[in-house]
């Protein structure tokens, strides 16, 4: 696989990650690195692993071997997680009629470990933070409205807005875009751009979508249950991964976003 | 009214209703949107197991319900996480083996008298000081309890995953969730009665979600529709000789109608 040129630590390093479910190797001895700036595409086919190993970077899931660096320090001892912002997977499991504005939905993410009731500076810096998170996705007209009442695009814009509400060093997205429309789907990674270029967020979006590959991405590591391929975009359609992967009895058509 | 108010037993028995109201509104709003709803069902059958044992035992009745609600909570919580159980299946195991643990203690002990249909039905009518101290203070508990860790609940209950990956302690807060459903649901059994609690739960909560458009809407109008059914209900009762528990529960579905009816008649959204 290609190496990748690194003169920083990585935000995330993955070192040699295997899991299996109901005995079964989902992941086989997977190591990657992001760095800052990166925007990483983890692509794969269907039971890859793509969505095992970003749930694996989130603590979500044990492997059975291997460990997960976040910001330097080990998984096991990471506290930092509002620097780690995660979109899951388009929320169809949101039930439509829960009674949350899209600004209680974005300030869910700023919900403190030790809880407790808001005082005034506090309550002040959380309504800022909403806020700019909104205005970063272009949502704040939405602020009051019911989160049930969005469609599909406009909530995973919400959902871009509450992950990213703790300035992230890192944004993890897990197939962001699956039902939702093209026009949705450009205005999505023009957003996602943006928070890369502009405010220097670190990207890794897991997707079926090779078609980014030719925008925005700077990294791609290719998945199916080991790591195939793991490098710049230029190079990965001339690979032999990607022949394997997604040439081999198919006929590519390519689009834009 | 006023004379009306001046009687002991009302003012004892609105009170306690209204806390026990209010922690139960608060509650029920989460663990209707957890899609929880039958856990009071549930847990209310096991809580006649802890009545008739405490009968059975001549001891406490209502700290054996509390004892034996907290340990079926808890025992939920663990089934459905490590039990590889679907909920609503642990449910209907601990609710039915309560159940009939119940009738056997109670049959063995001769308990089937006024004493556990007390229980069964509720008294709030009947309540007396030390028990509305009780009450009282086990209310400002559960209600302490949700405000402080409100947002973590919301975000609990709104994406659990989300929640989990935002490093929330989402085990610790399931766990505050069953035990203040033990809790809430040995409260709401001195108002409404062992057959009822799971409605006080269930019923206010449903109302407040129907107009809901924000999270903290939803409780203040589950506390409000709680509140209008515990008091109504209770003045009702007193004043048509009526079964209390019957007539806050039914007063309470009445509110959940007209609020259904005002939502379709202003369309969803």
């Amino acid at each position: 696989m290609d190496s990748v040129a690194v003169d920083q630590d990585p935000l995330i390093s993955v070192k040699h990650i295997s899991f299996r479910y109901a005995g079964r190797p989902v992941l086989i001895d997977v190591s990657l690195d992001v760095y800052a700036g990166n925007f990483l595409a983890l692509l794969g086919p269907n039971g890859s692993g793509k969505t095992t190993l970003l749930k694996i970077m989130l603590g979500l899931l044990k492997p059975e071997e291997g460990d997960i660096v976040l910001l330097g320090q080990p998984i096991r001892e990471f506290k930092e997680w509002n620097r780690i912002g995660y979109v899951p997977q388009k929320a169809t499991h949101i039930d439509p009629f829960f009674p949350a504005s899209v600004r209680e939905v974005v300030a869910m993410a700023l919900t403190r470990p030790s809880t407790g009731p808001d005082r005034g500076p506090v309550r002040r810096s959380r309504e800022q933070a909403v806020d700019r998170a909104l205005a970063l996705v272009d949502m704040c007209a939405f602020g009051s409205r019911r989160i049930g009442s969005l469609s599909g695009g406009q909530q995973q814009r919400v959902f871009i807005a509450r992950a990213v509400a703790t300035r992230p060093r890192v944004l993890l997205l897990d197939e962001p875009t699956t039902g939702v429309d093209a026009e949705n789907q450009a205005r999505f990674y023009d957003i996602l751009a943006g928070l890369n270029e502009k405010e220097g967020m670190a990207i890794v979006q897991v997707t079926h979508d090779i078609g980014i590959v030719d925008r925005h991405i700077t990294q791609v590591a290719c998945l199916n249950r080991s790591l195939a391929y793991h490098g710049s975009h230029e190079e990965f359609c001339r690979s032999q991964a990607f022949k394997d992967l997604f040439v081999e009895g198919n006929h590519l058509v390519s689009h834009r976003h | 009214m006023e004379n009306l108010l001046s009687y002991g037993f009302l003012q004892r028995a609105l009170l306690a209703g209204a806390f026990i109201g209010l922690a139960c509104a608060l509650l029920g709003v989460f663990l209707v949107l957890r899609k929880d709803a039958m856990v009071g069902h549930g847990l209310s059958h096991v809580t006649f197991a802890g009545v008739a044992l405490g009968l059975f035992l001549k001891l406490m009745p209502l700290g054996m319900a509390l004892v034996t609600a907290l340990v079926a909570a808890l025992g939920l919580m663990k089934l459905k996480e490590k039990g590889g159980l679907y909920g609503d299946t642990a449910l209907g195991i601990i609710s039915s083996v309560g159940l009939a643990v119940g009738v056997l203690l109670a049959t063995l002990s001769h308990s089937f008298n006024v004493s556990l249909f007390n229980y069964l039905f509720g008294e709030i009518l009947a309540i007396s000081g030390l028990e509305v101290w009780l009450s009282l203070g086990l209310a400002v508990v559960v209600l302490a309890a949700v405000l402080l860790n409100y947002r973590g609940l919301l975000f609990l209950t709104f994406d659990p995953e989300s929640a989990r990956a935002s490093g929330i302690k989402t085990s610790r807060l399931e766990t505050l969730v069953a035990v203040l459903s033990a809790v809430t649901i040995v409260l709401g059994i001195k108002v409404v009665g062992i057959l009822l609690v799971a409605a006080l739960l269930v019923i206010p909560a449903a109302a407040g979600l129907q107009l809901a458009r924000q999270f903290r809407q939803a409780l203040i109008l589950a506390a409000l529709a709680s509140f209008l059914s515990v008091a109504g209900g209770i003045l009702g009762a007193f004043f048509f000789d009526l079964p209390a528990s019957a007539a806050i529960v039914l007063l309470s579905f009445v509110l959940f109608g007209a609020a259904f009816i005002t939502r379709r008649l202003r369309g969803a959204g």
